[in-house]
Order: structure tokens, then C-alpha cells, then sequence
């Protein structure tokens, strides 16, 4: 969330940079006047789709360049002078679907450096072993004499470059984790590099039989590699999330005395008037000076029954307008807002989970002190027993190759990979790299309801009590609104087959309801307060003929897709399942019963849900919170692991360690599943590395390993670790 | 096994091209859109003249 933060991230793991990147969204603020447009097109996945929308964008005047990367599924239109609805409207009469990606957040992602830079060294090293390995099979097949020592010549004068010029990632990591007192992998790893460079040199100059230039090189390959491949699945991650955040186009409509003008949220300021439409989020908070309407708060506290808004009422960034078009002055801007101020709670709670070692972490704390005492004492022991250094640095440097982490590198990254590519393809991103290990551990699963267990869109209850006459009304009136709540009910009378009443002169008062006559009677639907029936702790609508007595709909959330499932699937795997919401108790009560949750809380501050999260992990629990609201980020981040759905608040999805791209929870029990295989495996490969050293360090120890046993032993442990990471998948 | 001080330079002469050619793609963006690539060729938008 921060720089600071962030900056020590990278300094303990140049690579742990996953979440999307809150310092870019900032930089983002000052690019909207760029040419450069970027959309995203879900739908596109052929040839024709890719001619279709180049061709379509270049039949818009003013545009000069399209170029669509379906590997992306993203076009980037260099258009001066074009608006992005522009562009959307002409693809969308093309028939593509397409929507503004924030030019940029995007451009963050757009030129992977790093990745560019392992893959070069990558290529490099792997050139430099085929050659090496040629030359070594020659010295391994017997070339004696001058040839010999040709041939190591040859390779000392390719590795030693390749060396200089690949291995430099390890050399930087090792130097910044010795300077600060610490030990990581990258310690044994460059020291064995180094000491079997320096030892190789050594033998070649006195024309000696065993020189290591292809063990230390092909040690950089495979190592190389596993960095690759981590690198790769936390860049796919990276650029996922970020793409959600760019979706979410900083723009409001900022009211002059000339009219309404488009300006990036960061020209707000405040005092300013912004005109807030109905179904956009409110950009800043204010307080409202013109028009009614009302207000779907439940992003930030969970509750589901719409606020009333009328001038003088005070708003927060963040609610979403849903049926009047309002003006509101501006406050409070930007970081002022209380969003922002909720979302720093994160950045303090994000601290407390860095103290998670991570598996490979943890087996390098015993490793690497492990394997300089054993080369230490080898080398100590042959020099007091042959009295020979050059001896005693051969062995020392055979046992520090034989015992280097190639498949200890590689355990780790190699089954992250399988494990998140198989959950990507279910929809879930693993954006954080310890986030798998800690899913596996967990014992209880904590739900928030709004938005999560529910899909934030309302259905009627108990239609079926009401008579024909008041649905035919009810109905009349709600086709005459866009209001969430009409609109369920509408689409629930249709689907029972009942016909609209003609109602005549049928209108919408903006955050009240809508009204008209029916021979000769006013009919009401709308708030229960201004139709005149007592308003309930559920959410509700009244309909009114008349003088006649209300008659009340109500509503419940509709269960998100998947929801009964994966409760049902979690409760039956043994798991403890709670729900924690904002929302009132019987509501909350409510759904708890329909899902068979026992355990449940209503009517939770943010700060509470937070706190029992704490305590029940005081308690010795691992719990993992799935949550999507900004009164959730602070339970998010206090949490072992964390999981939100896509329609989440940005705050909320940075806060998480996966997110959720589909609509369903259903890929939930298997995402534990799979977490729990992945971690088995890769102890499973810790232990085949093991095996592997048990075998060839007696060897080494007692002088009998020949450069060829370390290049058996350091391919074959290589090899048979990838292939047990690829049996996830 | 004079042919060596020919076979030697060679072999490493071609695996150069080979590194000199990947860093020439990686440089010019050759891998950012794989799936892309592999479905343009099937488009015969530019089949008659190039692209302007």
C-alpha cells in the first residue's frame, strides 16, 4: 500500500511485488491526457475477432494505429483526439464487447522488464552449457593430455563470461542478505558458483583431470529457470489484478458554471460540485445539494437496505447512487476521503502477515548453514590428512556443487506454477507467493455476507401470498423504474407469468418510488415510509392502491453462484464456517439458517471483525476471510490468508491474497484442495532433494565425485523434481 | 584431430546465431502476444499488399 512498504518488500524478495501496484495507480492520475487508449476485450479469441476490431477502431476518424494482443485480450489505439466511448460505442456496434482499461495502471504491465531481463540471462546460460556440456562428454569420454586441457580451456573462456553476466541476480541477492547479517539460498548458491570458477581455474592452469565449468554453469541454468518460472506466474498474477483495477476509470463529472465537463478524480478538489448519475460510485465525499435518490452503502458497511438521499446528507466516497441523478459538493478528495482512510487500516494490518516464513524460506534456514559447515569440515578434514590445499579446495568445492539447491530452487517455483495455472484456469489469481502455502493450513473459514455469500442483487420473497391484482400493479409500476429493487421485481411477476395493469401517467420521484393511476386511483410502489407502511429491518417495498391498506414486498439477497456449495463442501471437509456482516441480525440470522452456518455474527463494525479474526488466530486457528467490502479489508489483512471476488472494492481485492475472477465461490473447496496437494508436493520434492544429497555428499566427502556424478546428480534431481511439480496439474 | 581447431569454432560460431537470434526477438517484443501471433497468420487482411 505504501512505498515504504513496498521497498522493503523488494529488498528481502526482488520478486514479491504481486499485489497490484497501489504507487502506480497514483502515476495514473496525470495519464489520462495520453493518445494512447487501452481497452479490454473479454469476448475476442480468433483470427476474425482480431481483424474485425483492428479493422473497426481504424474505420474511426482520427485514429492511427490499432494493434489487439489476444494473448492480453487488450487493444492499444493511439487515437489524439478520440474518447474512449468513442471507441467502445464503435466496437460495440461491431459487435464487440470492450470496455476503458486506465491507460495508466496498464502501462505498468505493458513492458515486463525484469521478466526480459531472466529470460536473456536464461538464454545466455543455456547457450553457454550446450557448449560446455559438448566439450565436457569429450573429457568425459577420456580425452587426455593437451586435448584435455584445450577443452577445459575452451570452457573457462565461455563460462566465465556467461557466469559474469547470468548469475549476477544470485551474486546481488547473496551480497544484500550478507551485508544485513542474514543467510538466503542465493548464499550456497553463489559461493559454490564461485569456489568451483576459482577451484576449475586452478586445475586447468596445473593441467589437472577434474575442472567444474559445466556443473557451475548448468547450476545457473536450472537455477535461472525456477527464478523464471516464479517470476512468470507472479507477473500473469500481477497483470490480472491490475487489469481489475484499471477496469475502474478514476473519471467524474465536474459541474461548472458552463455546463458538465469530464475531469480525472485527481483534478477534484474541494468545494467543488460533482454530478454523481444513477449506478455510478460516488468519487469523493461531499454532501448532497441537488436531488434525490438513493444510496447502496453496502460496499462499505455491509448493510443491504438502500439509504434515502435528499440535499443536505452527508455521503461517502465509495456508496453507489442507484435511482435519482445527484450533484454533491465536494468535501474531502482523493486521500482525504474516508475510503482512503479505511483502506490505510491495511497497510498497518499488512505488516503482521510478513512474518510468515515460507516453505522454501524455512528449509533454506536449515540448509544453508547446513552445507557450509559440511564443506568447511571437508575441506578442513582432507587438508589435515593430505596436507594438500589444492586437494582439500577440489573437495570442499565438489561438495558445495553436489549439495547446491538446483532442485531445492526449483522444488518451490516448479509447483507454485503447475498449482496457480491449474486455479487460474478455474478463476482464481493467486497474487501473493506464500499464498497457496498458507491456504493449505487453514481450519476455518470466515464469510462475509454483502457481496460475498450473496450477489448484491436483491430477490422477492413469498410472491405467491400476494393476490393477481397487486402483482399486475406492482409490476406496471416497477417496469417503470431502474431501481435494483424494481427490477427484481419485475423480472419475479413476469416469470410467474402475470401481465402488467395499464397504469396511466406512471412516474418516478427519485428516492422515493414511482407512481401513477389506475381507473381513476393512485397507486404507489416505492419506500415503505412514503407509501405509508411501516418500514422493517428487512429490505422492502410497499405498494399502495388508493386508500387502501400497503401491501409489502420483501426482499432477501440472491445466494451468489456456488455459495450453498462451498459452504456445503467446506462444513463437510470439517471446516469451521463463520459468517461475520455488517448487516442487520435478522438478516444475517437468516442466511446463516439457509446455509446451514452455525457460527455467526451480525451488525459488525470493521473493526470487529478484525478483532475476532485476531482473537480466533490467538486461539491457534488459521483462518481464511473471504470478504469484498471496504468494512471487510481490515478483517482481510488481519487474516492467515484472504479471497475476494472481483466485484470487490479495489482496497478490498489489494488487501487479498486471491481473488476470484468468476461469479461462483464453487472453485473454493477445490483452490483448498489444490493448496494442500501443492504444499505436499513440495515437501515431497524437499525430501527428493534430500535423497539426492544423502546418495552423492558421501561421495563427495570422500573424494570420489567426478565432475560427471555432479552433473548426473544435479540434472536427474532437476528433472525428477519438475516432473513431480507437474503432476498438479 | 586437427579438425578440431575447425569443429570447435563452428559449433560455437552456430550457437552464437542462435543467441544473438533469440536476443533479437526477445528485444522486439516478439513474445508478448504468442496466441495472437498464431492466429494472424490465419488472416488474410495483408495477403496482396503489406500492411501501409
Amino acid at each position: 500500500m505504501t512505498v515504504e512498504l513496498r521497498g522493503s518488500a523488494i529488498s528481502a524478495c526482488p520478486a514479491c511485488a504481486a499485489m497490484p501496484a497501489a504507487e502506480t495507480l497514483a502515476r495514473s492520475r496525470a495519464a489520462m491526457s495520453d493518445a494512447t487508449i487501452s481497452l479490454s476485450l473479454p469476448s475476442i479469441h480468433c483470427a476474425a475477432c482480431i481483424s474485425g476490431v483492428e479493422g473497426a477502431l481504424a474505420r474511426v476518424p482520427g485514429v492511427t494505429e490499432a494493434r489487439v494482443n489476444l494473448t492480453l485480450k487488450r487493444a492499444s489505439v493511439k487515437a489524439p483526439g478520440v474518447t474512449a466511448e468513442e471507441l467502445v460505442g464503435a466496437l460495440a456496434r461491431a459487435g464487440y464487447e470492450a470496455h476503458e482499461l486506465d491507460a495508466g495502471t496498464i502501462a505498468a504491465t505493458r513492458t515486463d522488464r525484469a521478466g526480459r531481463d531472466l529470460l536473456m540471462r536464461m538464454a545466455v546460460a543455456g547457450f553457454a552449457m550446450m557448449n560446455v556440456m559438448l566439450l565436457s562428454v569429450a573429457v568425459w569420454s577420456g580425452a587426455e593430455a593437451a586435448t584435455r586441457d584445450m577443452f577445459h580451456w575452451i570452457s573457462a573462456a565461455i563460462t566465465l563470461p556467461a557466469i559474469a553476466f547470468s548469475a549476477q541476480p544470485f551474486f546481488g541477492n547473496a551480497w544484500t542478505a550478507l551485508r544485513a547479517g542474514r543467510l538466503n539460498m542465493d548464499v550456497p548458491i553463489s559461493l559454490a558458483i564461485l569456489l568451483a570458477l576459482v577451484t576449475s581455474l586452478w586445475e586447468t592452469m596445473l593441467s589437472g583431470e577434474h575442472a567444474y565449468f559445466d556443473a557451475a554453469i548448468s547450476l545457473t541454468f536450472f537455477l535461472l529457470a525456477g527464478r523464471f518460472l516464479d517470476h512468470r506466474t507472479r507477473a500473469i498474477a500481477r497483470s490480472a489484478a491490475e487489469e481489475l483495477t484499471a477496469l475502474e476509470v478514476p473519471r467524474a463529472w465536474l459541474v461548472e458554471d458552463g455546463g458538465e465537463r469530464q475531469v480525472p478524480v485527481a483534478e477534484l478538489a474541494p468545494g467543488m460540485l460533482v454530478r454523481v448519475r444513477p449506478g455510478a460510485r460516488m468519487p469523493v465525499d461531499g454532501e448532497v445539494v441537488e436531488g434525490r435518490s438513493e444510496l447502496d452503502r453496502s460496499l462499505l458497511t455491509g448493510e443491504t437496505v438502500p439509504v434515502f438521499a435528499e440535499p443536505g446528507r452527508a455521503v461517502s466516497a465509495g456508496e453507489v447512487n442507484l435511482t435519482g441523478p445527484l450533484v454533491v459538493r465536494a468535501t474531502a478528495v482523493g486521500a482525504d476521503t474516508s475510503l482512503h482512510r479505511m483502506a490505510e487500516l491495511v497497510a498497518v494490518a499488512e505488516s503482521g502477515r510478513s512474518n510468515y516464513t515460507s516453505l522454501a524460506d524455512k528449509a533454506a534456514k536449515l540448509y544453508a548453514p547446513g552445507v557450509h559447515i559440511l564443506a568447511a569440515l571437508a575441506f578442513a578434514g582432507w587438508w589435515l590428512w593430505s596436507g594438500d590445499v589444492r586437494v582439500a579446495l577440489n573437495i570442499a568445492a565438489a561438495v558445495l556443487i553436489i549439495t547446491c539447491p538446483c532442485a531445492l530452487g526449483l522444488a518451490v517455483p516448479a509447483v507454485t506454477t503447475a498449482a496457480s495455472g491449474r486455479l487460474f484456469r478455474r478463476g482464481m489469481l493467486i497474487k501473493h507467493h506464500t499464498a497457496l502455502e498458507r491456504l493449505a493450513e487453514v481450519d476455518t473459514v470466515v464469510f462475509d455476507k454483502t457481496g460475498t455469500l450473496t450477489a448484491g442483487a436483491p430477490e422477492v420473497l413469498g410472491l405467491e401470498a400476494h393476490d393477481r391484482r397487486d402483482l399486475e400493479l406492482a409490476l406496471a409500476l416497477a417496469e417503470g423504474s431502474s431501481h435494483p429493487l424494481s427490477i427484481a421485481l419485475a423480472r419475479a411477476i413476469r416469470a410467474r407469468g402475470v401481465a402488467a395493469a395499464e397504469v396511466a401517467e406512471v412516474s418516478e420521484l427519485p428516492g422515493y418510488g414511482t407512481r401513477g393511476t389506475w381507473q381513476g386511483q393512485e397507486v404507489r410502489l416505492g419506500r415503505p415510509a412514503w407509501v405509508g407502511a411501516p418500514a422493517g429491518a428487512e429490505t422492502s417495498t410497499a405498494l399502495k392502491l388508493g386508500q387502501g391498506a400497503p401491501v409489502v414486498f420483501r426482499f432477501a439477497d440472491a445466494l451468489r453462484a456456488g455459495a450453498e456449495e462451498a459452504v456445503a463442501a467446506l462444513q463437510a471437509r470439517g471446516m469451521k464456517v463463520v459468517l461475520m456482516s455488517g448487516d442487520t441480525t435478522p438478516a444475517v440470522e437468516a442466511l446463516a439458517d439457509r446455509l446451514g452456518i452455525r457460527h455467526w455474527l451480525a451488525e459488525a463494525l470493521p473493526g470487529d471483525k478484525a478483532a475476532r479474526i485476531e482473537a480466533m488466530q490467538a486461539e491457534g486457528a488459521r483462518v481464511l476471510m473471504v470478504g469484498d467490502g471496504l468494512n471487510d479489508t481490515a478483517a482481510l489483512s488481519v487474516a492467515h490468508v484472504s479471497i475476494s471476488p472481483a466485484s470487490a472494492l479495489d482496497a478490498a481485492r489489494v488487501a487479498s491474497d486471491i481473488v476470484l475472477l468468476g461469479g461462483s465461490l464453487a472453485p473454493l473447496p477445490e483452490a483448498l484442495e489444490v493448496a494442500r496437494k501443492a504444499v505436499k508436493r513440495i515437501r515431497e520434492n524437499f525430501r527428493i532433494a534430500t535423497v539426492y544429497n544423502v546418495v552423492a555428499v558421501p561421495l563427495a566427502v570422500a573424494g570420489l565425485a567426478t565432475p560427471l556424478i555432479a552433473a548426473l546428480a544435479m540434472s536427474l534431481s532437476s528433472i525428477t523434481v519438475s516432473l513431480n511439480a507437474l503432476r498438479l496439474r | 584431430m586437427e579438425v578440431l581447431v575447425w569443429l570447435i569454432p563452428v559449433s560455437l560460431l552456430l550457437g552464437g546465431i542462435g543467441l544473438v537470434a533469440f536476443v533479437w526477438t526477445v528485444r522486439s517484443n516478439q513474445y508478448d502476444d504468442p496466441e495472437g501471433d498464431s492466429q494472424r497468420i490465419l488472416s488474410d487482411d495483408w495477403d496482396d499488399h503489406p500492411k501501409p
